[in-house]
Formats: structure tokens, C-alpha cells, sequence
């Protein structure tokens, strides 16, 4: 089934807030390699005047992922999982995401457009705290096969 | 580190992603991205791949930490993006070395920003594309 062009413009309701702990920065952290003690020691985050331990740049794709699962998982989108690739990524952050931080994600269906016999599906997800100020803006495209 | 005493076309930093199997296993843990064709030869031949190949965002999300430790703070990486443009294989048992050179692609003095392009390649072929780091100086 091939991507439905009626999904643009979509904007799904706010996801529940999602409590960022120091141990999946960590993980997160140690997982691509970064070794920035900012992202492990409160203290060298602090020196550095942030409140707490501080997630590396892509690391708000965690929740931003989670968000974009209601659009991919809905069999009506025509997003066939076996049948993507990762086309491109972007994170633009108002400010940084902190251990400690409550964000609410809010996913938008930006483009599905045909390119070449793909399907290419962007979606934007804002990243929120949880009084609603923005903290972060993670943008992705997927390219479907028929 | 100052705006002022960069210049555009200047390496700032470069360095070498190592990437094996276990490591796309601890990845796909930390990151909730638990598609097969990372973890599972099986998987990744059934979907016409070549073998295992690691997550397009490990790649992105391992390249940028030249352009933090460079700057020394993670919170002024201000933009992040890129495109995927190959894919980067990882045979069972192997350790694959991807590297990455960071130079300065644009400069914003009123803004206060530098765009730090990320040169990111497997065996000389570029593995990223156009993939750039807005910093705040």
C-alpha cells in the first residue's frame, strides 16, 4: 500500500510526559561513544550551568521515536516498517534536554510526498515541557518502497 | 573558544567511531530503536541488506560528539541534521572504524553561531550527507 498523502496537515494529540532520568542519558551517552562528562556528572554539568546532567544532541529522538510510532503504526498511513529507510534527521532545541526534565511531545505529519517511486513521509515532533515551553523541534523523513 | 577566531573552511576537529554488533545491541537499549535489521543478520538479509548495518542514528548520534568535546559544552550544539546517504555495515565480530572530520562550513557573527560541517566516511565514502552542527559561541 503506498503512503496517503491525507495524513498532511496532520497533528496528533500531545503524548504523555516523559520523565528524563540520569540513567538513560548515560546510557545514551555511552551508547554512540560520547564521554562529555556533562552528559554523566551532575557536578560538570552544573560547572557548566545547567540544572542537571545534559542529553547529548540526538538524544531527544527517544521520545521524538515514541511519538512517531502512533503515525508509522497506524496501518492507514501506508508506512510498511519493512519497507523504509531513514531518509534524514534533524533537532533544532530552544534549549537543552536536562536528567530531571517532564516532556511533552506533539507529533505533526509535515509532507508525504512521491520522489522517485518512494514515498517520503516527514513528520515533525515538538518537544515541550510540561508547562508548554518549547524545548525542542525533531524533524524526520522516511523513505518508503512500494 | 570564539567566534571571531574562527574562519570558515577550518578543521576544528576530527576523530574515528568505532562501531561493533554488541555496541548496536547497548544502542538500540538505549534508544527504543529495536528494528531487527541492526541486531539480526537474518533480519537485515530478508529485507535485501547485506548483513547487519548500524542504525543510521547511532552514526549521526556518535559523529556530533567531535563538535561537543570541540566545544565543551553538549547544551551549545543549538541545530543538528543530516542525511543518510549509504549505509554502514557491520560484519559479526569485526570492530568497523568510521571517520569523521569536523570544519567550519558558515559563520553568523550577529547570531553568535557556527556551522561545523561533519565529513562522516567508511572507507572514504561519505556515509552522511550534508550533515551540519549549528554551535553557540
Amino acid at each position: 500500500m503506498a503512503v496517503d498523502p491525507s495524513f498532511v496537515g496532520r497533528a496528533y494529540p500531545p503524548d504523555e510526559p516523559y520523565e528524563v532520568t540520569r540513567a538513560e542519558i548515560a546510557a545514551f551517552a555511552e551508547a554512540v561513544g560520547a564521554t562529555h562528562p556533562a552528559h554523566t556528572d551532575p557536578q560538570a554539568a552544573r560547572a557548566l550551568g545547567h540544572p542537571d546532567v545534559v542529553a547529548p544532541p540526538t538524544w531527544a529522538v527517544v521520545v521524538a521515536q515514541r511519538s512517531e510510532a502512533k503515525h508509522v503504526q497506524d496501518p492507514a498511513a501506508g508506512v510498511d516498517f519493512t519497507r523504509v529507510v531513514h531518509a534524514d534527521e534533524g533537532f533544532a532545541y530552544t534549549r537543552p534536554i536536562h536528567a530531571g526534565d517532564r516532556l511533552v511531545t506533539t507529533l505533526h505529519v509535515d509532507t508525504v510526498v512521491e520522489r522517485a517511486g518512494l514515498g517520503m513521509v516527514t513528520t515533525r515532533v515538538e518537544v515541550a515541557d510540561e508547562h508548554g515551553a518549547p524545548v525542542a523541534t525533531v524533524t524526520s523523513t522516511l523513505a518508503v518502497r512500494p | 573558544m570564539r567566534l571571531s577566531e574562527l574562519s570558515v573552511g577550518q578543521q576544528v576537529a576530527a576523530g574515528t567511531l568505532r562501531v561493533d554488533r554488541a555496541r548496536l545491541v547497548r544502542y538500540a537499549d538505549a534508544s527504543g530503536d529495536q528494528n531487527p535489521i541492526h541486531q539480526d543478520e537474518a533480519a537485515a538479509l530478508a529485507v535485501g541488506l547485506p548483513g547487519v548495518i548500524a542504525h543510521g542514528m547511532w552514526t549521526m548520534g556518535a559523529a556530533v560528539g567531535v563538535v561537543v568535546d570541540w566545544v565543551g559544552d553538549p547544551g551549545l550544539v543549538v541545530d543538528y541534521r543530516t542525511r543518510f546517504t549509504r549505509p554502514v555495515p557491520v560484519p559479526a565480530d569485526e570492530t568497523v572504524e568510521v571517520n569523521v572530520v569536523a570544519t567550519v562550513g558558515a559563520l553568523d557573527r550577529q547570531a553568535g553561531t557556527a556551522r561545523i560541517d561533519l565529513e562522516v566516511t567508511l572507507d572514504g565514502a561519505r556515509v552522511l550527507g550534508r550533515s551540519q552542527a549549528l554551535v553557540r559561541l
